[in-house]
């Protein structure tokens, strides 16, 4: 009984999706899909080069000072880091004083209460504080945006595939559409007000290009030149300490690990020969 | 847990004879994983994998409950309150990558576990109930592995969330009330988060409990080996402990290096950088996918594309991706063969590789976009796991003439090591 049940459920599963099958594939040779735009000129993200890959990389501290810089000049004006607290900056080489600097001086105030009336106010952050949005709520950020919220950047090399390559790539890979494009797709016109950008999932971008000019941050003495390149890079930089402050935490507690486990595996599999050494098996 | 063949327990310290006497754990240890459970000789390292399942299952019991003593279950703070143990929590990160990555190493060992029980067979009689508990535990981890997977409320907890509450909603008539019940509202919202919490911190202790029957099930006849002949005399037999608590040992050396490679090296390989973006009712992810377990199951789903007369494409989807598991629970009685072990089986061993590189296709389509050719490519591996598993596996139980088997374990054993005597020469052919 159990048998021809599951033969005739079988057969109808089987017989159900080979006919589905070749109703697709009729379809299919018929009229063979056409590739989205998307599909044909959106690019991977760029190679790129960073410190902190690989199991024994470490973060550039200066790099992230530097990234730290342009964030701080360039993308804070719009973008929120709700997750980084002022205190975390300590990690990028700062000492007590300056983070402390660094939070009173921040353009964006923290909303608070007037502690004798009650009534809402601001006032300068603390360390203890995280990063104030540039925006009182998303109406208000999309009003000054021509529609479009910018994303909070904390997590941001963590939610896109090859996240610090992504941002490094979408901050260079601005430009003019390429002709090919505007001749196979010419519904895909880049929109007034939005940004050719073929790193961009949908290809354009509602943010305009933010690094625009060499030397558009003034890098302290002794760092590199402050290119297009340079600042997209470092800034891609800042952005993975953000999403992954506790990577180097990680890859060096991650080998102290292999080096234990190495040794206990190897000696658990001797005592395991021994044990077995007179058991044929 | 005690069973009709294992060594009885007799107690040498003073103080463990006078607790036997009052409460008999000692015994039931000695009889569980003691030396007193006597296990084939055989055994080979694919059934390690039994022991790496409860391993797997203790560290997501340990990981999770130190993580929920700092998560809040709450649509406002859930997504906010992992990144505080992310950042905050002394060694927070290494928790919820444990518990993140912990989850898919679980679903690795046990498919593996599973896989095993497939090609030796160990699904046949005497088995069938360890083989139906099994089933239960897979269930039941699936549930709590999904939702667990909600809990950080990012892009693809939400919409994976949406979607899966979303198969109930194409029964027919109750279909939708059900899935509102399910939700506790029209989408997912902070009552399916609570519920979810709550569900998933239940259902691992249940886990749990279905092991200990699972395990229990398994001591009744004891373990099956790779040549799925029976244990004949102690000469068959090695006392579990020392030499499977060894064999084990070394076997969770190797997990928990392959383990610590995937948490401290690359946590997110596994994952989905949209769950890194906080949950957005108004935005749906441009490709919704389940975690990569659920991949072959998910590609089932979706390959049916035509309805068949009054039912739905979507429905039939539904009832097959079901099936696809709920026919495992009848597979001792379609696969007659009274041969256990695949090594055994030339024709069955055949068909297994064809149904093993059938659910890595089925996984690969279901993780990648539902459009050309993966829908067509799943539909036809869709279609071949049914028959595999409903219409080839009974046939080949008719017509398959199975290598001659061993006569004992122990010949089998000296066999391989090219001191067979008598009548054991025949058994070399595999």
């Amino acid at each position: 009984m159990v048998r021809i049940g599951a033969f005739l459920v079988g057969l109808f599963f089987a017989g159900w999706l080979f006919v589905s099958f070749l109703l697709g594939a009729v379809a299919y040779v018929g009229e063979p899909p056409q590739p989205t735009v998307e599909k044909v000129f959106h690019l991977t993200p760029k190679e790129a080069e960073f410190s902190f890959q690989g199991p024994f990389g470490h973060y550039d501290k200066q790099q992230l000072q530097r990234g730290f810089q342009v964030f701080k000049e360039v993308c804070s004006a719009c973008h929120s880091l709700k997750f980084v607290a002022f205190r975390d900056l300590e990690a990028l080489g700062y000492n007590e004083a300056e983070v402390k600097a660094i939070a009173k001086n921040w353009a964006i105030k923290t909303p608070d209460v007037d502690p004798k009336t009650g009534e809402a106010s601001t006032r300068a952050p603390v360390p203890a504080d995280h990063f104030p949005k540039p925006f009182a709520n998303n109406v208000a950020a999309a009003a000054a945006n021509n529609n479009a919220i910018p994303p909070d950047l904390s997590l941001m090399t963590k939610a896109r595939h090859e996240g610090t390559a992504y941002v490094y790539s979408l901050l260079t890979g601005f430009g003019e559409q390429p002709a090919e494009l505007l001749k196979r797709f010419p519904e895909a016109k880049t929109p007034e007000g939005l940004y050719y950008n073929p790193y961009f999932a949908n290809l354009n971008l509602a943010m305009a290009p933010p690094l625009t000019s060499d030397g558009q941050v003034t890098y302290a003495e002794g760092q590199p030149k402050p290119t297009v390149d340079q600042m997209a890079k470092d800034v891609a930089a800042f952005l993975t300490w953000t999403a992954e402050p506790k990577l180097e935490n990680r890859k060096s507690a991650g080998l102290a690990v292999m080096f234990f486990l190495i040794i206990a595996t190897g000696l658990a599999y001797m005592s395991y020969r021994n044990i077995w050494a007179e058991t044929k098996h | 847990m005690s069973f009709p063949w294992a060594n009885e327990y007799t107690p040498k310290a003073p103080l463990m004879k006078w607790i036997d006497d009052r409460l008999p754990l000692p015994r039931l240890v000695y009889n569980a994983v003691g030396s007193g459970y006597p296990v084939p000789r055989n055994l080979n390292y694919f059934w390690n994998f039994g022991v790496l399942s409860g391993l797997a299952l203790m560290i997501q019991i340990v990981t999770g409950i130190i993580m929920a003593m700092h998560y809040g279950a709450n649509e406002l703070v859930a997504f906010s309150s992992v990144e505080h143990v992310m950042r905050d929590v002394n060694a927070g990160w290494l928790m919820r990558y444990a518990h993140a990555n912990g989850a898919s190493f679980f679903f690795i060992v046990v498919y593996l576990h599973i896989f095993r029980g497939l090609y030796y067979g160990s699904y046949k009689a005497p088995r069938e109930m360890v083989w139906l508990l099994g089933l239960v535990i897979f269930l039941l981890m699936m549930a709590t592995a999904f939702m667990g997977y909600v809990l950080p409320w990012g892009q693809m907890s939400y919409w994976g969330a949406k979607v899966i509450t979303g198969l109930f909603g194409a029964i027919p008539v109750v279909g939708e009330p059900i899935q509102t019940w399910l939700l506790g509202g029209f989408a997912p919202n902070n009552a399916t988060l609570n519920r979810f919490f709550s569900l998933h911190y239940l259902l691992p202790f249940a886990i749990a409990g279905v092991i200990i029957l699972h395990i229990w099930a398994l001591h009744i006849p004891g373990s099956s080996n790779p040549t799925g002949v029976d244990v004949k005399g102690p000469q068959d037999t090695v006392p579990f402990h020392p030499y499977y608590t060894a064999k084990d040992g070394f076997g969770a050396g190797i997990f928990f290096i392959i383990f610590a490679v995937m948490v401290y090296f690359a946590p997110n390989f596994l994952g989905h950088p949209d769950n890194y973006i906080e949950a957005n009712p108004l935005s749906t992810p441009a490709h919704i996918v389940p975690e990569w377990y659920f991949w072959p199951f998910y590609a089932i789903l979706r390959a049916f594309t035509v309805d068949f007369w009054f039912v739905p494409a979507k429905l039939l989807g539904v009832l097959a991706m079901f099936a696809s598991i709920l026919l495992l629970f009848v597979l001792p009685w379609l696969d007659t063969s009274p041969v256990r072990s695949g090594s055994y089986r030339p024709m069955f061993r055949k068909f297994f590789w064809i149904l093993v590189i059938d659910v890595v296709i089925l996984g690969y389509c279901g993780g990648s976009p539902a459009e050309e050719p993966f829908v067509m490519i799943s539909q036809i591996a869709s279609a071949y796991y049914f028959a595999h598993f409903l219409i080839i596996l009974p046939l080949i139980a008719a017509f398959e003439k199975p290598l001659p088997l061993p006569g004992s374990i122990t010949e089998a054993v000296l066999a391989k090591h090219g001191e067979a005597t008598g009548d054991a020469a025949t058994v070399a052919a595999e």
